[in-house]
């Protein structure tokens, strides 16, 4: 089943990706190919078989104790930073 | 709205709690989580959710989380599981926050609160699970933007899902507050409001009395402090019963309380819902407690606040209600046990002076327990000095206040002040004596059957003796010598 | 012999006798990748200075008897793998001018082992693709004919391999991306067990599916250097804590008597004729060496691809959510309010294939969709994982096609995502139950190499790299270079 124009928007919106007008056809298509090919998945016989999110998922999460091993390296990390100000990275104003 | 109108709605309440894990370093990071840090100081490569950085998970954060569980009676699931809650915001690093869904560290769990009237009620716990916090925006002083301190972001919290079990604003303040006095005697939370470590989103909705389905619910975030708890749920009770007497439709949504304004308002629709499109995060393992962890962290379980207060009223004698308050931070009640170590005789009347003055001179100075200016020793040194008859009640309230602004002892103040009781007979009398002399009308008048001058004459007596005639014998003196 | 055919082994053995020095070595070879870079485009960044540096503390060492296997030898790294104080692009524009803070874990390893780092091999944009054409850095040529693709996404470590740009290049294999590109290119290509190898610092795609590894010109070379790059890291979570052995003793254990499992599935339709051709040739070295064929059935394996279509887009679509213009990377100009800020700084720094497939995975984690798509993925990869387990209880290793085709024209595949996605569908099986693979070449199809493919169980590398290196004694595919290149 093709996905619709708003469908392509709202997943689009959904992950914060701007996608120009002529795009959005182009992404209609493959975006419905794409899940028609992977909708084959439906046809495998999983009842009763559990998830595998991960092929360590036998194992246990490691715990680390409890110490604070970092430095205060802002100056640095910042040097990446598109727009800083008195430490702090601007955004457009947000109103909640 | 009429009393009998309102009387025909139930609210019900569920509170989520978000409490700061008291660790070191923050939950998937070696960042401390110490407050009050610039901007941006702690806040490392992992923090900040730069390209190729994992997590790795504080052990002491889920050590914390079990105790809690432990603490409300909760199943502590062998196997719990992070996911990913993913929305984008600005405080928010990695575009996902860390968090807990299907399976978490804490299963079911129930506390029991102690209402204003007395009333006793189970309050359920559905959950709680462990995740990582946001950073902070602030909004003042940056024209057209917004600057971001992710500091906090990857400080471990506890998010602590009650039942909708609660009934009213009342009950949701008792249940906050047990909550918080829990967090803080199991050490896994320093409960400071002011500095965000303790915050409350309610969720609230109202029906007819005797319905079986919940009403619409609105979420209010971000509640820091039982005051403002309070009237927010009663606000939005009142708002959602105005709009359903008048046909109205409560809408699903998230509000924010204005303390200013005194009222709740819209924050965000929660249909246009962020779709969080959680599934287990893969670059954790599932966390894994045998019995030995969860054994070893019952081992380390200190007193918990209820059987502590149990224990109060049965080996001291307190009303519930004092036991109540004694016990309401474990730092009070070591402090009253250590008064009581020394003034064993007397339990109750320890209690009245570090419910009394004591509280009252901490209240004044804004000061913790932690902090007082008269130690657990010397408050005891001064209750004994009332109890060996030294000193009065009242005399002790002044011997009291020279103690807490000079910090001397209470024999050196008595001394230096010259505070003794005058518990000898023959002086008394004298005083005695003296003030019925002077006071010729007041004594007829007395004798002539006006009772009430007996005040009077104490009154006097201890005016003349500088308030240190002990009061039982001016009274049986006073008595006999006034008599007819 | 020219210093550019020899091996990383023969290399290390080259400078322990002093025949030449480290930063000769370092200067034949960043000349070698400047002159290449119009034709293959094999690199994003090249770090002459820090090279020669590096290269003059490793002639140091090397004189002081302080040197160890792989001292002095020149390595490229995947540009997926976060460098210090150098740009790291992931091959998109969305980190054009990153310049990464701190090392990978496998980087810092591989230093400290005295590997010289000559730059930052060329790949697709943020490792998802089979061909090196969504780069936004241009496409990778394949050095065995620069109109066909290298394969991808570590396009650029296969061809800089191959056409000896370096001796040796690590990568990453997420569904195929180190052993496809390395079939392709006639190179010899080394994805490890999941968990052998850290993630710190390896920008992520799909973490339930990433491992890095490293392609080289022959199983021993690749022995070598797993020897560094593996190993426990605390860093990492998923980072298995398990000794590591010495993957270079174990190469020369005798074949006799290895079950090679033969993937029934692997060689139906699908599969060149050619190709199979070569494969066969190939199984029929390792019968003579006295290993026995059997055939093995892995029933769910035909899913494998849909499953990654779903799985790995899923977790790609929230490792990228980090990118949003903020704390680094690509920002849109004059932003007019947040929402503008975060999806123009995407929408323009990720290129078409990214942005499809972070769609796809928002859309199969979506409320509605997850129990259908994202949930059943999962469970299909359970059958997968579960068939894997029983043929591994039949035979050693399993051995097929790298690739149903050999290397294929740029452009040719562009338009259709699923027709490059079939590219994997050999090498996702071996991803998605986190089991090790490695690809060596094993003859041509009309002029372009051949790979002949071996998976092992749970930290088989021995095993797989044991197999692999005594084919390469008894053939010599591994030592054929590109004509422009020999």
């Amino acid at each position: 089943m093709p996905l619709t124009r708003e469908q392509i928007a709202s997943i689009a919106h959904l992950a914060r990706l701007e996608l120009k007008e002529t795009e959005i056809p182009v992404y209609q298509q493959s975006l419905s190919s794409i899940l028609d090919f992977v909708g084959e998945l439906n046809r495998a016989a999983t009842a009763g078989v559990e998830p595998m999110a991960h092929p360590l998922s036998g194992l246990a999460q490691r715990l680390r104790p409890d110490a604070v091993t970092e430095r205060d390296a802002h100056e640095q990390y910042q040097a990446n930073a598109p727009k800083v100000e008195a430490g702090l990275y601007l955004v457009p104003k947000v109103i909640e | 709205m009429s009393e009998s109108a309102k009387s025909d709605w139930e609210t019900v309440i569920g509170l989520e709690i978000h409490a700061q894990l008291a660790t070191k370093s923050k939950i998937f990071s070696g960042s401390a989580t110490a407050y009050g840090a610039p901007p941006n100081a702690q806040a490392n490569l992992v923090d900040l959710g730069y390209p190729g950085v994992l997590p790795v998970l504080n052990g002491e954060a889920v050590r914390m989380a079990v105790k809690f569980g432990l603490a409300i009676e909760a199943t502590i699931c062998p196997q719990s599981v992070f996911a990913r809650k993913n929305y984008f915001y600005p405080d928010l690093p990695k575009g996902y926050q860390i968090s807990q869904y299907e399976l978490p560290i804490v299963a079911k769990g129930k506390l029991e609160i102690v209402l204003d009237d007395g009333a006793e009620k189970i309050v359920g716990i559905t959950r709680a699970h462990l995740e990582e916090d946001a950073g902070k925006s602030l909004h003042e002083g940056l024209p057209g933007a917004s600057g971001i301190d992710l500091n906090r972001a990857g400080t471990p919290l506890i998010e602590i899902v009650s039942e909708p079990d609660l009934r009213s604003a009342k009950e949701a303040v008792a249940y906050m507050k047990k909550v918080h006095t829990l967090v803080r005697y199991l050490e896994i939370c320093d409960g400071n409001m002011q500095e965000g470590s303790f915050r409350c989103d309610a969720n609230v909705s109202v029906r007819k009395k005797g319905a079986e389905k919940l009403g619409t619910r609105a979420e209010i975030k971000n509640l820091n402090s039982f005051r403002f708890v309070e009237k927010a749920i009663n606000h939005e009770v009142e708002r959602q019963i105005d709009i359903l007497e008048s046909g109205g439709k409560v809408k699903q949504e998230t509000r924010l309380y204005d303390p200013d304004k005194g009222e709740t308002r819209s924050m965000r629709s929660k249909e246009e819902a962020n779709d969080y499109r959680y599934f287990p995060d893969p670059d954790l393992l599932p966390v894994k407690l045998d019995d030995t962890f969860i054994e070893g962290v019952r081992k380390s379980l200190p007193e918990l606040p209820d059987q502590k207060a149990a224990r109060f009223t049965k080996d001291y004698g307190l009303s519930v209600y004092d036991a109540g308050v004694l016990t309401s931070s474990r730092e009070l009640a070591e402090y009253y046990e250590q008064v009581v170590r020394e003034v064993s005789s007397d339990p109750k009347l320890a209690a009245n002076w570090v419910m009394g003055e004591l509280a009252a001179a901490l209240n004044k100075d804004g000061l913790e327990i932690g902090a007082s200016r008269i130690s657990s020793s010397a408050l005891a040194a001064l209750v004994k000095r009332i109890r060996d008859n030294t000193i009065s009640g009242k005399i002790a309230k002044e011997v009291f206040e020279a103690m807490w602004s000079s910090g001397r002892g209470a024999d050196a103040i008595i001394e230096e002040k010259g505070l003794r009781q005058i518990t000898d007979t023959s002086a008394i009398e004298k005083a005695i004596d003296e003030v019925m002399a002077k006071n010729p009308g007041q004594l007829a008048e007395y004798r002539g059957g006006k009772d009430k001058l007996f005040g009077f004459f104490v009154g006097q007596v201890m005016k003349a003796t500088g308030g240190k005639a002990n009061p039982a014998q001016l009274n049986e003196l006073l008595k006999k010598k006034l008599a007819r | 012999m020219s210093v550019f055919s020899r091996t990383v082994a023969e290399l290390a053995a080259g400078l322990k006798a002093k025949e030449f020095s480290s930063v000769e070595l370092a200067k034949l070879y960043l000349d070698r990748i400047e002159a290449s870079q119009p034709a293959l485009n094999a690199f994003i960044s090249v770090t002459r200075d820090a090279a020669l540096a590096a290269a003059a503390a490793a002639d140091r060492a090397l004189a002081a008897g302080r040197a160890g296997p792989l001292t002095g030898v020149p390595i490229a790294h995947k540009d997926i793998f976060c460098t210090s104080g150098v740009r790291t692009t992931c091959g998109s524009r969305m980190l054009d001018n990153f310049v990464s803070p701190y090392d990978a874990t496998v980087v810092t390893k591989l230093a400290v082992a005295g590997t010289v780092m000559l730059g930052k091999t060329n790949m697709d944009e943020f490792a998802m693709g089979s061909s090196n054409e969504t780069s936004y850095f241009g496409p990778v040529k394949n050095p065995w004919n620069p109109q066909m693709v290298p394969g991808g996404s570590s396009g650029g470590s296969a061809a800089a391999v191959a056409a000896r740009l370096a001796p040796a290049a690590t990568a990453t294999d997420t569904g195929g991306s180190i052993r496809q590109p390395a079939a392709l290119c006639g190179v010899t290509g080394l994805k490890p067990t999941y968990g052998r190898v850290s993630r710190y610092g390896m920008i992520a795609f799909a973490s339930s599916l990433d491992q890095g590894g490293v392609i080289a010109a022959s199983a021993e070379d690749a022995a070598l250097i797993l020897n560094v790059m593996a190993g426990f890291d605390p860093s990492d979570s998923t980072s298995v804590d398990r000794p590591v052995p010495s993957y270079e003793q174990s190469l020369n254990a005798p074949l006799k008597g290895l079950r090679i499992g033969l993937l029934k599935e692997f060689f139906e339709k699908g599969l060149e004729e050619q190709t199979e051709k070569r494969i066969r040739e190939a199984l029929a070295v390792y019968e003579k060496l006295g290993a026995q064929l059997k055939e093995v059935s892995l029933p769910s394996l035909p899913l494998s691809v849909p499953t990654y279509y779903v799985v790995a887009p899923a977790e790609c679509s929230s490792n990228l959510a980090r990118f949003d213009g903020v704390r680094f990377g690509h920002r849109a100009e004059n932003p007019k309010d947040l929402m503008d800020l975060y999806c123009r700084s995407r929408g323009e720094g990720f290129g078409a294939e990214v942005k499809r497939r972070i769609m796809t995975g928002t859309y199969v984690l979506s409320a509605g969709y997850y129990d259908a798509y994202y949930l059943q993925a999962q469970k299909v990869r359970q059958l997968i994982n579960r068939d894997f387990e029983r043929a591994f209880e039949e035979v050693d290793v399993l051995m097929g096609p790298t690739t149903p085709t050999p290397a294929f024209e740029l452009g040719a595949k562009t338009s259709d995502p699923i027709t490059m996605y079939l590219n994997d569908i050999y090498t996702i099986g071996a991803n998605l139950a986190g089991l090790p693979g490695l690809s060596i070449p094993c003859g041509f199809v009309g002029g372009l190499p051949v790979g002949l493919q071996i998976v092992g169980p749970h930290f088989g590398e021995e095993k797989i790299l044991n197999a692999a290196h005594l084919y390469q004694k008894e053939t010599d595919w591994h030592r054929r270079m590109p004509e422009k290149f020999a």
